[in-house]
């Protein structure tokens, strides 16, 4: 039986020692230790720090309290991560020791561009690389996340829709969306219009043509959708779209399925985003960083934001081109994530064309075998079922089991990690009742999908025969279910030690 | 060889075995067939044309080649900063943050399996709360930049007022991307004069720039240029009469001995903690501080992930969780106080380990250490004939600017490059009032003899 780490660990703060030290700086030359008085002398005594509540503790125990940490975090490397949407693969190790060499590291981003050609070339390399994949004709590395490109790619259509003298309002998200697509229009100053999806679980077209306006400024979609289902009508959603003058902006967070096999211009996509800590490996983090270029085709090419990467031929170099009149704004500092980029490249080198036609195919057909397994299961429904094959995801409904047993979609992911596997994504898109999102990704064996469709059978039984079991899940995790609500609550909410400590003395 | 099946080592699914069962299961051919439902028009007719696939070793062979034509700071001495500064960074946080089960996270979805990086995110926020004298800390944004824009958001959406007042001297990149940010809410930025002798906000001017439109106030200190602003009380007070927030920016490696912008009214506090056990990394990852008081509709206001301690149901454990979750766009969707979930989780967990080894005494010396140096570097440049140090009578932390009496700054900096040495960053494109000015930043990785060299190289070579 699996069982998580349980170290009941005190935070850093209440294992603080005195006097303890973790690190040692190298100790001030004699002639510049001698400046330091004066230099302390100069700040006027309000402006000097008087107490400072950070912890002591010698490196040991700070390695020791992180280490117990992070037996307590479940990760790819221990095991299935199927959650929808987020594409937890196999994350490549070499990847981890090509971004941690000194030339990727101590590097400057402000050093002299002559100093810095191996960064711009690898930079310029992948930009071709995604380019060839997706079929746009130019990309910008700055965004940070997807969410990030989604805002630059909002950005953009305006500034397009302004250099043709128009003022578009709108912009237009299915009801399956991420919840990113319409938020980052919001926070680019859209309104947003939300279309619905049909009885097959697409956009529903006929509602699109009225939806669409001359004031929709474009429309974000994510094809294979977060149904997992390919959005077969993609032709006549860009008419429409183009029609009214609005761009097709790609949320590339499931690219996955389709790589080297469909690419989103084919499709008629003119602003793409690609998240590559799912689609290209590069580690989440537990969180991030990860990163979210954006690429456009040629018409958009001109409001990517500076600086670009570029080459000049004439002297074989490499260069940042900050001359770029019609870019949108400065959305971050420097040119993006290049660490993570650094991964990318490795990956998408050691992938080569066969390699990501190969995972893409293996994603959809690891996902298609487990929803096979899965559809027989009782009081699970599969919504949208008009006989289309899913994707590289899929989403089945628990409400069925919910009525007949009290067990919900949320008791069920809870049982899942009793088993040592991540629950998949709950509750997610909003369209289905109970939904349990499930991307298995060509990471995982047959022999793990069958353990995947066994685990949750057990679960159903369980829930049938003995739902107390499942609704008091999880066991074996290191700490049991979490009182959530609590979290949030005003009267009980805690987001530091200083709020922790503070609550403490108030009461 | 078309569509023929090979075995990758990241494919898992890709053996011939597997393969065929699956494909057997499904009672189809091919996996063509699972495409079916995709209009030919739209399948690609041929293959992509990349490189590859390469293995490991070759990978490496590959990428390393390419990424040696970079020079590091190992092979020459680089005193460049302006947004992401060189520090050394303890091997134990190399340590930690390449934990697989730190690394290959997702996002805590399922806090029960999640605890280790939910907690390790709680003492991030924690510790840098303490730092910044702060009671909330979130997860992390992308950078000090963004999380500017998204502090200049929070300002219009808390006082539903429209303009933010920053000083000359504010970092022109992250100054770009508040624009970027606060401009589709109809916000724009108000500048405030500063005094040409010690650098410092025109209290004056900044009397006559708010107003009852005035959202923010936003002042960095020590300001991008390095020199310490010291009138922070009087900038706090005027924020707050005018009903303003008043926005603090921070390297926070300053906060060892500098006052912590909590002690000064700040109402949010953004900042830099990419120096926290972060390499520069060319550019990024960065890790973006964003921090507000404990007040409800503050923290209602705050973008992005937030830790909170919790217990279990039974109230037998201590545990961690996302807290607030109503604020963010997977639930609020339009409504999100921001689009951003995926931020900087890792590097927060570089400076929660790197803040814990240093602990108390470690981040005094470390900014006393930046301190001493900072200080010997003006002394030394100020030596010499051709350059003008300090440009404002003010103390300095990590960075300052010099101006060259004679010659241009790109000219002087790339005759410094001759010499393997990095020189700064010109400030002519963005700071013309300053004459061939460069700004030039020191750490504890610069030595005596590094900052002599310098001198000794600028010296000859403007004489």
């Amino acid at each position: 039986m699996y069982r998580q780490s349980r170290w009941n660990e005190p935070l850093i703060f209440e294992i603080s020692r005195e006097g303890a030290i973790g690190h040692v700086l190298p100790a001030l030359e004699r002639e510049v230790f001698s400046e330091l008085k004066e230099a302390l002398n100069e700040i006027p005594k309000e402006m000097r720090r008087k107490e400072l509540n950070l912890p002591e503790l010698s490196e040991l125990e700070v390695i020791r309290h992180f280490t117990r940490l992070s037996q307590m975090n479940y990760g790819i490397s221990l095991g299935t991560y199927p959650l929808g949407s987020c594409t937890m693969k196999y994350n490549p190790v070499i990847n981890e020791k090509l971004a941690s060499l000194e030339s990727v590291q101590n590097v400057h981003p402000l050093q002299d561009q002559r100093t810095t050609q191996g960064s711009l070339e690898l930079l310029y390399k992948l930009e071709k690389m995604l380019c060839e994949i997706t079929g746009m004709r130019k990309f910008s590395f700055i965004p940070a996340a997807g969410a990030h490109g989604e805002f630059l790619g909002c950005l953009m259509m305006k500034a397009y829709h302004k250099e043709h003298g128009e003022k578009r309002r709108k912009v237009i998200v299915p009801d399956s969306a991420h919840g990113t697509n319409p938020a980052s229009a919001k926070m680019a100053g859209f309104e947003v219009n939300v279309v619905k999806s049909d009885e097959t679980g697409c956009v529903d077209t006929k509602e699109l043509e009225k939806i669409a306006t001359e004031e929709t400024a474009g429309l974000m979609l994510t094809n294979p959708n977060t149904l997992g289902i390919f959005e077969r009508n993609i032709g006549e959603i860009v008419r429409i779209i183009h029609d009214v003058g609005g761009l097709l902006y790609y949320d590339g967070a499931n690219l996955n399925a389709i790589m080297g096999k469909v690419r989103p211009s084919v499709m008629g996509f003119d602003i793409v985003h690609l998240n590559v800590h799912k689609t290209f490996s590069t580690p989440h983090g537990g969180g991030g960083p990860g990163a979210g270029p954006v690429g456009v085709k040629k018409e958009l090419q001109e409001f990517l934001p500076a600086p670009t990467v570029e080459y000049d031929s004439a002297t074989n170099s490499y260069y940042l081109d900050y001359d770029r009149p019609k870019a949108v704004g400065k959305i971050k500092m420097f040119y993006g994530n290049f660490s993570v980029y650094v991964k990318t490249y490795g990956y998408i080198l050691m992938m080569g064309t066969e390699g990501l036609r190969l995972a893409a195919e293996a994603s959809v057909l690891g996902s298609n075998y487990l929803l096979s397994k899965l559809r027989k299961l009782k009081g699970v429904g599969v919504p949208f079922d008009s006989g289309q094959p899913r994707k590289h995801e899929f989403v089945l409904s628990l409400s069925k089991l919910a009525k007949d047993t009290g067990v919900r979609a949320l008791n069920v992911a809870k049982r899942f990690l009793d088993h040592g596997v991540h629950a998949p994504i709950t509750y997610f898109p909003l369209i289905i009742d109970e939904a349990f999102m499930v991307e298995p990704t060509e990471s995982e064996s047959k022999r793990e999908l069958d353990n995947f469709a066994k685990i949750l059978s057990e679960i159903i039984d369980e829930a049938y025969n003995e739902p107390m079991k499942v609704l008091g899940a999880p066991y074996n995790t290191s700490v049991g279910r979490i009182n959530e609500v609590k979290a949030s609550h005003p009267k009980t909410l805690c987001l530091s030690w200083r709020m922790y400590k503070r609550g403490r003395r108030g009461a | 060889m078309k569509n023929k099946v090979f075995s990758h080592p990241f494919i898992a699914s890709s053996t011939i075995t597997d393969w065929k069962s699956m494909l057997c299961e499904l009672k189809i051919k091919s996996i063509q067939d699972l495409y079916s439902d995709i209009p030919t028009k739209f399948i690609l007719k041929r293959k992509l044309n990349l490189a590859g696939p390469l293995s490991e070793l070759e990978t490496f062979n590959h990428v390393s080649r390419i990424l040696s034509r970079n020079i590091s700071y190992r092979d020459m001495s680089v005193f460049v900063g302006a947004g992401a500064w060189l520090h050394y960074i303890p091997a134990a946080v190399s340590e930690i943050i390449s934990r697989s089960e730190f690394l290959t996270s997702y996002t805590q979805y399922q806090p029960e399996a999640s605890q280790g990086m939910l907690m390790a995110l709680f003492e991030y926020q924690s510790l840098m709360a303490e730092l910044l004298e702060m009671d909330v800390v979130n997860a992390s944004m992308y950078d000090w930049a963004t999380a500017l824009g998204e502090a200049g958001r929070m300002s219009g959406r808390l006082t539903r007022r429209s303009e933010v007042v920053i000083p000359r001297f504010t970092s022109p990149d992250r100054r770009a991307v508040l624009q970027t940010y606060i401009d589709p809410m109809g916000m724009r930025i108000v500048e405030v004069a500063k005094s040409k002798e010690d650098g410092q906000i025109v209290l004056e001017n900044l009397k006559e720039k708010v107003s009852s439109d005035t959202a923010a106030v936003y002042l960095e200190n020590p300001s991008y240029l390095g020199f310490l602003e010291t009138e922070v009380d009087a900038v706090a007070e005027i924020s707050h009469d005018a009903g303003a927030l008043f926005i603090v920016g921070v390297d926070p490696t300053s906060l060892g001995v500098i006052r912590p912008p909590g002690d000064y009214g700040a109402d949010v506090v953004v900042g830099e903690g990419q120096p926290f056990g972060n390499p520069v990394s060319f550019g990024g990852p960065l890790l973006g501080i964003l921090a507000c008081k404990n007040d409800i509709k503050m923290i209602r206001a705050v973008p992005g992930r937030i830790i909170g301690m919790t217990t279990t149901v039974d109230e037998m454990q201590r545990a961690f969780v996302m807290s607030l979750q109503t604020r963010e766009q997977h639930i609020r969707r339009g409504e999100a106080t921001s689009n951003i979930c995926t931020n900087n989780a890792l590097c927060a967990l570089a400076s929660a380990v790197y803040l814990s080894l240093l602990g108390k005494s470690g981040i005094r010396e470390l900014s006393e250490h930046i301190l001493a140096k900072t200080k010997y570097a003006i002394k030394i440049f100020g030596s010499i004939d051709g350059v003008d140090v300090p440009l404002f009578r003010a103390p300095h932390f990590k960075e300052f600017a010099i101006r060259f009496k004679r010659g241009q700054a790109d000219e002087v900096l790339r005759a410094l490059l001759e010499h393997k040495i990095c020189g700064g960053k010109s400030l002519v494109p963005e700071f013309p009032e300053l004459g061939e000015s460069v700004l030039v930043c020191v750490t504890e990785l610069h030595s005596k003899q590094q900052i002599d060299n310098y001198v000794e190289t600028l010296d000859q070579l403007l004489r």
